[in-house]
């Protein structure tokens, strides 16, 4: 039994109620699971007992209003908190079910890839943007028929195929986003962590990125934060619903928008706060 | 018009006409200096100034090649040295110190650049004249390499700085380790910023004379190598000009318009590569 089949959890904020047991989330369809984690910045704890599942060759959204603890989650996911001077997490985060605090971090970055909320190419080539990743892995395949794979899966190619070798930042704030996804990809990562990729973006380039990430279910597991409720409802097989650092419901996607079971929840995707 | 509304359009015109006298003599001098060095040098340079080694004392003609050559050597031995400890240095404290260590490297390093270039030159004497018994080029070179640490470190790191996180992010996202992150990413992104500041301080120690006058000493002949006293612009310039000969005094000032000439295109061009450059923040 695995969160995207079983009925909504709810995982009160009271410490007394019992959180679902993590045997029953088995391994086997789920890529990550994420056992009693706690974050803090400082002093300041920003996540508290999360426990949830990422399910693989899925798209799981991550949702809440501003500040509510959803990106530093997805964060911890590779790891990219440690960037930050004073983050310290407690609790047990697995992929393919080995503790990936334990492992060694540029290795994990490889296999759990990640896209920024803004476009950040960087300053080189198209075709470099998307090598890059493969240079530095020391990937023995011919770079070129990897770069066009990656673009192509990004939904790029058609648009850049002339003009490879011109700067990335000469391309629209969409195809940047999308070259970033591109370059992520070219490692072929098991998971790809999106951190509101769209927000920066105009309806259309949108549209393009959502459908895209169906598409991509079939390459990798898909996780995504994102403060439009619309698109989680659109992409995403299962939903995490998160306010002030707790995961106040965890479901399959259909049913959290149309039955939750919290009233937080409902609450919110009727937009009645956030 | 009210008397109110007339003294404040008053007090107005008054500091405009005043911040632009200010403005106006600030660009003029150095119209002033260009002017006056190009009147009084212009006609001692020939090709002679370029290619000739000084003339010996009382003869007229001559000129400075060695002592161009020296120059070119010594900042080209200054800047191997002092480019990669302030870049290097530069790196760790944008990328790697934690603050405390941050602070106090980045107070030395404005320390340094506030001591005098007098005082540098005695700490050169010290530390490479007297173990090796004479004036040399490495011991000027090593003297205006010190002056380019500072300099350059702290551009670096400001230049670093600069470059925004996401970029970082999205390197080490991909498994890059943080030194390749830098090196491939980060630098990229803010090369041309170190570059210009590489030149702006390779423009400023070329024309330091203090450090040189007791570690490259001074030569009329040719300095083969890098361990014997050697000629530069500078210090013949304030050799020429304090002699008693008219025509060394008119050697003195060909050689300020060369050397003003030099370090105002080395400037012209940095700031070029700066302003084609200026967009790395998106």
């Amino acid at each position: 039994m695995h969160a995207s089949v079983r009925p909504a959890v709810s995982v009160n904020i009271n410490p007394t109620t019992v959180t679902p047991s993590r045997e029953s989330a088995a391994a086997a369809a789920m890529r990550m699971n994420i056992n009693k984690v706690n974050f803090f910045y400082g002093s300041k704890q920003t996540l508290f007992d999360i426990s949830m599942g990422v399910a693989a060759n899925k798209v799981t959204a991550l949702i809440g209003p501003s500040g509510c603890g959803k990106s530093t989650l997805l964060r911890t996911f590779n790891r990219m908190h440690e960037t930050v001077r004073g983050a310290k997490l407690d609790g047990e985060i697995l992929l393919d079910g080995k503790n990936i605090l334990a492992q060694d971090v540029t290795q994990l970055r490889r296999r759990v890839g990640m896209v920024f909320q803004r476009p950040n190419p960087f300053p080189k080539s198209i075709f470099d943007n998307v090598a890059y990743g493969l240079r530095i892995n020391g990937s023995k395949l011919p770079i070129a028929d990897a770069v066009e794979k990656s673009l192509r899966h990004a939904a790029l190619w058609d648009e850049v195929k002339d003009h490879l070798h011109k700067s990335a930042y000469e391309l629209s704030g969409g195809q940047q986003q999308r070259l970033c996804i591109a370059r992520g990809l070219a490692v072929e990562p098991e998971v790809l962590l999106l951190d509101e990729p769209c927000s920066a973006l105009d309806p259309i380039s949108t549209a393009k990125i959502e459908e895209l990430l169906v598409q991509l279910k079939d390459l990798c597991t898909i996780c995504i934060v994102t403060h439009n409720m619309q698109q989680a409802a659109r992409v995403s097989d299962s939903t995490a619903f998160l306010l002030m650092g707790q995961l106040v419901e965890f479901s399959p996607t259909p049913h959290m928008f149309t039955t939750p079971s919290d009233p937080r929840t409902e609450a919110y995707i009727t937009g009645r706060f956030g | 018009m009210t008397a109110r509304l007339r003294w404040r359009k008053f007090v107005s015109g008054t500091m405009l006409t005043l911040t632009g006298v200010c403005a106006t003599v600030a660009v003029s001098v150095l119209f002033f200096i260009l002017g006056y060095l190009v009147y009084h040098g212009g006609s001692s340079i020939n090709w002679n100034f370029f290619t000739k080694l000084p003339a010996p004392v009382g003869e007229i003609g001559g000129g400075m090649a060695n002592a161009i050559v020296g120059s070119a050597k010594l900042l080209l031995l200054a800047s191997l040295f002092g480019v990669p400890i302030g870049f290097f240095g530069g790196i760790y404290l944008a990328e790697f110190s934690n603050s405390s260590v941050a602070f106090v490297v980045r107070y030395a390093a404005d320390l340094l650049n506030g001591v005098p270039s007098i005082v540098i030159g005695i700490f050169a004497y010290a530390l490479v004249v007297l173990p090796f018994k004479h004036f040399s080029t490495l011991a000027g070179a090593f003297a205006l390499g010190v002056m380019m640490i500072p300099i350059t470190l702290r551009s670096t790191e400001e230049f670093l700085h600069a470059v925004p996180r996401a970029l970082r992010e999205g390197s080490m996202a991909l498994g890059a380790s943080r030194w390749r992150t830098i090196m491939s990413v980060v630098v990229p992104a803010a090369y041309r910023g170190i570059m210009t500041a590489i030149l702006l301080a390779l423009a400023r120690v070329a024309g330091e004379t203090a450090p040189l006058l007791f570690t490259a000493f001074g030569n009329r002949y040719w300095s083969p190598g890098v361990s014997q006293p050697t000629a530069s612009l500078p210090v013949m310039i304030f050799t020429y000009a304090i002699s008693p000969y008219d025509d060394w005094h008119r050697q003195a000032w060909a050689a300020g318009l060369v050397l003003l000439a030099l370090i105002l295109i080395v400037n012209i061009f940095a700031r070029a590569i700066l302003s084609r450059g200026g967009t790395i923040l998106r």
